[in-house]
């Protein structure tokens, strides 16, 4: 296994974005699996969009997350009231280690052993299964993705895809290695063993984790939206369901999740749906043959509420986490999801993460990026990344004097010789015959310009300075 | 402070003052308004491109047909709801003929029969609350007589859908049928087969749930 490859599943350096990227750019494994997958996945969002009134329907998407974002205290309020009607519990944790806590109190409470999972990333954000195991509980992820990337000791390379940095040769290897499958390349019985692997696990589990897409107030359901069934599995077998969710996942109406499951699995996979879509609202009652006993929802906050604060970066929170704009960055595409080294990677990570980590554990992440507007153009609900981008790139340096920075560790990457530069640069434009001066100055002695600039000519060649300033020439064709 | 009460306090009291709500026009989701047998032309068509299975019969003619698909996967037990009609119908035409499969019937809480749900039935037998034409959907709400699982662990599921059922859309379905009105405690939408892509972007059927769903729809 190469270095790249080698991700241990918590405690991992964000600021080491760059060696990261650098070994994966030179991974010819890693840039094939995901140029393959990306590929892939363009194509079929495409066709699965047509027909449809697209921009109409973004407009549509942005406008039901903005209005519940509009919204939120409220709603959270009538969603815990509705699901306590419903004779769910609601929990609510101001960060992950408050959440995981309420999971394992929850968990010491009905003496339970075992926890299957089924696919959240805010349990990831959590770091759930690695909080359980020091608490002596066992936590099994069961999305086929997941318990790849479990068994491998990784963390996930993709939102929605979580292996897909391995090829079918390598999961093949791991399997034999872990679980003593066959070594093979036959997908269908690589995946029967899984099946049969878990099977066992869904029917001896005394806990499910499971996440949640939408949670809908005025009923007071849970909406996960999945393919394999795993999902099914963990909410309906083990005789309690634990769900965790950020807390911007409400949306008011019951009628909004019709919009938003139709962006969603168009935009994340290219599916018109997916196989399963689950809507729960209650516990097994009292005459019912099956389902779990007990229901929980932990609400989740871990930096939300700040983001909430501002009026740009509230956009942040319409994410619904289709994962499209990464299967559409270049950057993503080329340096994988590892490099990151964070939660969420993409676009979409590199607009939340730096509040989760703060911007001077996370200073690289904005700047990982092209500024190619990919990302904002396929938004299932219009946020507009590259916008974020910039303004957490100016909050990396302080760099707005109008606007006061306000994410947390702001200014971390703000050095004293690029801000005097950027002074002079200012001051030198705001006046004219200097400015002139300068730029005569600069086109007479550009022989003397040096041929290397840093980071900037590591991969390029340097700018040169022409001959005569587009002051002069103007000059010259007016005459 | 609690968790809550802090949580709600910093949404309240954000500090870049009241956000306005947006209006949410749903227009774009209507559709034209599509006869039955469109409706089931599209149903059948874009559940079959996820590797469902959709037999068109009739209200005599079902059970023929159900044996006959059993038969030809070599199914050897039928799980089936205690009080519900298709249930009833199976008990009693089970009598009188011996190309169906035994009949197990879901009567007793999970607990008592789990290892024998997961390892020796073959296929499952539930009816719906209708269909999807645009998403080829099914809509499941399982209940005291129909558990959730019985559309979940046998191997091959079996939804009994009538074609007058159909909606168009999802956005039809619930409004036609005003869920907001009270949601049972497990809904369902169920498209296809249970299925991954997750090795490679290679897919594969039957993963954690039912490899086959096979539809029978009553024209």
């Amino acid at each position: 296994m190469s270095e790249t490859e080698q991700h241990p599943a918590h405690h991992i350096d964000v600021k080491e974005f760059h060696p990261r990227a650098r070994a994966a750019i030179h991974n010819p494994q890693i840039r094939q699996n995901f140029r393959k997958a990306m590929d892939g996945l363009m194509t079929k969002r495409k066709s699965a969009f047509e027909g449809w009134e697209l921009e109409t329907l973004r407009d549509l998407g942005a406008n039901i997350r903005l209005r519940a974002l509009a919204n939120l205290p409220d709603l959270l309020e009538q969603l815990e009231q509705k699901l306590t009607e419903n004779g769910i519990k609601v929990h609510w944790a101001d960060d992950g280690d408050e959440a995981c806590e309420i999971v394992r109190d929850i968990c010491t409470a009905r003496n339970a052993k075992t926890v299957i999972k089924g696919k959240s990333m805010v349990s990831e954000e959590m770091e759930l299964n690695h909080y359980l195991e020091e608490q002596g509980i066992e936590a099994l992820e069961s999305d086929l993705g997941e318990y790849i990337v479990q068994l491998a000791e990784e963390t996930p390379s993709h939102i929605i895809m979580p292996a897909i940095h391995k090829n079918t040769e390598e999961i093949s290897q791991l399997l034999h290695d872990k679980t003593g499958t066959d070594l093979s390349h036959d997908v269908e019985y690589l995946t029967a063993s899984a099946r049969l692997q878990l099977r066992e696990k869904f029917m001896n589990a005394d806990v499910g984790v499971s996440g949640v897409n939408f949670a809908v107030a005025e009923t007071g359901t849970l909406c996960l939206v999945e393919n394999e069934g795993n999902g099914r599995m963990t909410t309906t077998v083990p005789p309690c369901h634990i769900a965790v969710t950020g807390i911007e996942k409400v949306v008011p109406n019951l009628e909004d999740v019709t919009a938003l499951l139709a962006l969603l699995t168009r935009s994340a996979t290219g599916q018109h749906i997916t196989t399963y879509f689950n809507m729960i609202s209650g516990p097994r009652k009292t005459n019912e043959l099956d389902g779990p006993e007990e229901v929980h929802v932990v609400l989740v906050d871990n930096g939300r509420s700040t983001i909430y604060q501002d009026d740009e970066l509230l956009d942040t929170l319409r994410c619904i986490r289709c994962g499209a704009c990464m299967n559409h960055c270049p950057v993503y595409t080329r340096v994988g999801g590892h490099a990151y080294g964070t939660t969420y990677p993409g676009p979409i990570g590199k607009i939340l993460m730096p509040h989760m980590v703060g911007l001077d554990e996370g200073r690289h992440l904005p700047t990982a990026s092209s500024l190619c507007g990919a990302c904002g153009e396929v938004c299932p609900v219009k946020i507009p990344i590259p916008d974020l981008l910039v303004r957490l790139r100016q909050e990396a340096v302080d760099g707005d004097k109008l606007h006061p920075a306000r994410v947390r560790g702001h200014g971390a990457k703000r050095g004293a010789v690029e801000a005097m530069i950027w002074k002079g640069w200012s001051w030198m434009h705001a006046r004219p015959g200097l400015y002139r001066m300068g730029t005569g100055l600069g086109a007479r002695f550009r022989k003397l310009q040096p041929g290397k600039l840093g980071g900037w000519t590591q991969y390029r060649t340097a700018p040169k300075l022409a001959a005569k300033t587009l002051h002069e020439r103007m000059k010259e064709r007016n005459q | 402070m609690s968790s809550r009460d802090k949580i709600l306090q910093r949404l309240r009291n954000r500090s870049g003052g009241e956000l306005t709500a947006p209006e949410c026009d749903f227009s774009v989701l209507n559709r034209p308004e599509w006869s039955t047998a469109e409706k089931l032309d599209m149903f059948e068509q874009t559940i079959e491109s996820v590797h469902g299975e959709v037999h068109r019969t009739t209200e005599s003619g079902w059970i023929d047909r159900l044996a006959e698909i059993l038969q030809s996967r070599g199914a050897q037990t039928l799980l089936i709801a205690k009080d519900h009609q298709i249930g009833k119908a199976l008990q009693s035409a089970t009598k009188g003929r011996d190309d169906l499969p035994q009949l197990l019937i879901y009567d007793e809480p999970v607990e008592s029969w789990q290892e024998a749900l997961f390892s020796e039935v073959d296929a499952g037998i539930t009816s719906t609350r209708g269909g999807i034409a645009e998403t080829g959907s099914l809509i499941l709400w399982p209940s005291v007589d129909e558990p959730r699982l019985m559309s979940l662990v046998p191997p091959i599921h079996i939804a009994v859908l009538k074609a007058s059922e159909l909606y168009t859309t999802f956005h039809d379905a619930m409004q036609s049928q005003n869920w907001t009105a009270g949601m049972p405690t497990n809904a369902l939408l169920i498209s296809g087969p249970s299925k991954t892509a997750d090795i490679e972007q290679t897919l594969a059927y039957g993963v954690h749930g039912p490899k086959e769903l096979i539809v029978l729809v009553i024209e």
